[in-house]
């Protein structure tokens, strides 16, 4: 009970100061996550929507290995991320371990999988309905996907903040390709892995509480982001 | 401008997982009219407006129009039985069909304005489609249905949930399209409708034709016992 | 200064200061003297050195995979063994700090009559007190072992808690279960949440903790900054280091003693 206390006044001094180190790897959690998302949702979103629109044979084995991915162990995507860009291995020459690059790489990975199917639960539900419609209409396959993507767009900001929230709080995979440097690739997780390992309780709490806060900060947005939209999307 | 029409369908049978739905179906639609298709519940006419429009795949036989079938498809348009509808404003699902077209946003808007001044639908343009009452459906779909103005439109059953102001409204946008030269083909159990639209009648039970011919002569004296009963109101088995 | 913290997370680093990356064992980080050594490091040699905080396990494979420029460990038999198969050219001892054993404060086993370290480990283990172990393959846990080995008796049993984690979680582990466990000193002193803990016994030069720095082999990877490791080492080894080293103070204790051959 103590160090929880002692963690939100930590939280709330850290803020209040607006120290400049807790500034500097808060920006850099959103940045990582924010580009990896962005990246998940460009590659997820799409995908999600082509398994609720396409028939083949091979579908039903893709959405099930879709599935199986979402519980890999960060941990996991992170060695062999790590394996991969290591300097001894196949992408080496590219340089990009212990980069905020290689961390967005494993977020990529670590979260697509639950985009898509996420994506792909809301859109296949949306397609049952419009399915007829857009048949009728002749919409070819694009144009049937992107009417899934827009007018399912509440149910897609679920998958994309399940994404973002899965992203941000992820410290197996980004402390093992980030390397936790501080000043290049600390972020708020690995912030507080490593001043959990120093025993510094409290210090770890209140960036917990910090990420916390920020995960709620940016799911409230993108909410609002949603209600203000009127006419926008036609 | 080459017509879609006529349409001809030879022996096509529609079936799911082995039972026969509709058919065998020996139809030919000419270029003009109103067909509508009537009969009990269950005796097939939807399946035989989704069979025509290509939303089902016969089993066997030809569904045959006098364009390639992506062509035909696109002078086509289609009012379901229950109405579907986007979840987008009243504006952007009228606009819809255009965009799909390439047509500009800006050129669809004014179209969908246009169409929806005639479908009274004006005040109703930036309400979100889904809470429309279901005579503003009614008549969204059928707006939707006619801005491409299709050279043929199938309508299932487009007053069946309508209370009697609402069904004469319709009929009356129905006809106006007919007159400016739609091939309409609707499906109705409503007589009272039959009689007031139809210049030719389909007369389904159990999945096939049982009588066809001219409207009114059909209404004057149909030849099948059944057909009979129908127009009488009995229950025909 | 929010300015300047967005610019220097957007922005990569500006390119004014040549950038290595070194490994370096979590107890070295936890003991705080790297934010001693870094900005002297970068104001002096105009190196900006990059740590990459791990177990010393995983330190060395960073080496070996020529991922990092230089790495600083203390676990000799293990270093030893890296030169050997040539992943770095030599091995230049730096510094030491030593360990001490930590307990609960009212010390069940009596460790502080124990005069040498094998009798304080010997005495827990007639206790059967619980002893909380790294069990991570780190330095520290491999002193340990060898600290056992020396006493003849084999850590078995109930008592004896391997957990397999770093520094700190293995203090906050020993924390939480009232357990005895081998800590550097550098961490004991630096760890935050010490209650009802104490440290019990010190003093035993068997309890030494020699660090090195090991430059990865520049034949690996044309990325590897071999120069940078080069001057790195000199400065580590230089009388401004050991003034650092000598002078760095936690709770008004010295932690660390400097050694280097020049
Ligand atoms: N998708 C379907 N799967 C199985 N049976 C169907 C399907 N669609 C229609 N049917 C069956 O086909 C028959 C004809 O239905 P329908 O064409 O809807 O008749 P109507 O429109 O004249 O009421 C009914 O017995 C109905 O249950
Ligand atoms: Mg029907």
């Amino acid at each position: 009970m103590g160090d929880l206390l002692a963690g939100l006044g930590e939280a709330l001094r850290l803020i209040v100061t607006l120290d400049a180190e807790l500034i500097e790897i808060t920006l850099r959690s959103l940045r990582v996550t924010l580009t990896a998302l962005v990246i998940a949702c460009v590659i997820g979103l799409p995908l999600g929507g082509w398994l609720a629109v396409r028939r083949f044979r091979l579908r039903r084995a893709v959405i099930a290995t879709l599935n199986a991915l979402i519980g890999l162990p960060p941990v996991v995507v992170g060695l062999v991320v790590y394996l991969l860009l290591s300097r001894s291995g196949p992408f080496g020459v590219l340089n990009l371990l212990f980069t905020p690059t290689a961390m967005i790489i494993a977020q990529v990975v670590i979260i697509t999988p639950l985009v898509a199917s996420i994506a792909h639960q809301a859109m296949r539900d949306l397609w049952s309905e419009y399915h007829d419609l857009l048949i009728s209409m002749n919409a070819t396959r694009g144009q049937r996907i992107l009417t899934l993507l827009v007018d399912g767009r509440r149910a897609l900001l679920t998958a994309a903040l399940a994404g973002f929230g899965r992203a941000i709080g992820e410290v197996g995979a980004i402390m093992i390709v980030g390397g936790n440097i501080d000043g290049a690739t600390r972020v708020l997780t690995t912030a507080i892995a490593l001043e959990t390992g120093r025993g510094q309780f409290a210090l770890a709490v209140g960036l917990g509480l910090i990420l916390i806060g920020l995960a709620l900060v940016v799911s409230w947005a993108s909410h609002w982001v949603l209600r203000t939209e009127r006419q926008g999307t036609w | 401008m080459v017509a879609a029409l006529p349409l001809t369908l030879r022996g096509a049978t529609l079936r799911r997982r082995g039972r026969r739905l509709v058919g065998p179906v020996d139809l030919t639609l000419g270029p003009c009219g109103v067909t509508v298709a009537i009969g009990p519940n269950g005796s097939g006419k939807t399946s035989l407006l989704r069979m025509m429009h290509g939303l089902q795949r016969v089993a066997e036989g030809a569904v045959d129009w006098s364009l390639p079938e992506a062509e035909a498809r696109q002078r086509q348009a289609y009012v379901f039985q229950h109405p579907i509808a986007l979840r987008r404003s009243v504006l952007a699902n009228l606009a819809y069909p255009l965009r799909l077209r390439g047509v500009t946003r800006a050129g669809a808007r004014a179209k969908a304005e246009e169409i929806a001044a005639r479908f009274d639908l004006t005040a109703q343009l930036g309400q979100s489609a889904p809470s429309l009452s279901g005579g503003e459906m009614q008549r969204l779909a059928l707006a939707r249905a006619l801005i491409t103005m299709p050279e043929v439109l199938f309508a299932d059953e487009p007053c069946a949930a309508l209370d009697g102001a609402a069904t004469r409204e319709i009929e009356g946008h129905l006809t106006a399209a007919a007159a400016s030269g739609t091939r309409l083909v609707m499906a109705t159990h409503d007589m009272g409708q039959a009689r007031r639209i139809a210049d030719e009648v389909v007369f389904l039970l159990h999945g096939r034709i049982h009588e066809s011919g001219p409207a009114a002569r059909f209404f004057a004296g149909p030849s099948t016992p059944e057909a009979a009963a129908f127009l009488r109101g009995d229950i025909v088995e | 200064m929010l300015l300047r913290a967005l610019l220097l997370c957007l922005l990569p680093l500006a390119a004014a200061a040549e950038t290595m990356r070194m490994a370096v064992t979590t107890s070295f980080e936890n003991s705080g003297l790297s934010e001693v050594l870094l900005p002297a490091i970068a104001a002096e040699t105009d190196l900006d050195v990059e740590l990459v905080v791990v177990g010393t396990g995983q330190a060395l494979r960073l080496g070996e995979a020529g991922d990092v420029d230089a790495v600083l460990v203390h676990a000799r038999t293990a270093e030893e063994a890296f030169v050997a198969a040539g992943h770095a050219p030599h091995r230049r001892e730096i510094m030491y700090n030593d360990f001490v054993l930590v307990g609960p404060a009212d010390d069940p086993a009596g460790l502080a009559e124990a005069t040498s370290a094998t009798e304080a480990l010997a005495r827990i283990a007639a206790a059967e007190v619980p002893f909380v172990s790294r069990g991570d393959d780190s330095g520290t846990h491999k002193a340990e072992l060898a600290l056992w080995e020396a006493t003849g008796l084999p850590p078995e049993g109930e008592w004896y808690r391997p957990v397999g984690a770093g520094m700190g979680a293995a203090l906050n582990t020993a924390v939480g279960m009232g357990a005895y466990v081998l800590s550097d000193r550098a961490s004991w002193l630096a760890f935050g949440n010490t209650e009802g803990m104490a440290l019990l016994f010190q003093g035993d030069p068997a309890l030494f903790n020699q660090y090195a720095y090991l430059p990865v082999d520049p034949g690996k990877n044309d990325d590897i900054a071999g120069d940078a490791a080069a001057r790195l080492e000199d400065w580590l080894v230089s009388e401004r280091a050991q003034s650092l080293i000598d002078g760095y103070r936690v709770s008004g204790e010295q932690l660390f003693t400097f050694n280097a051959t020049r």
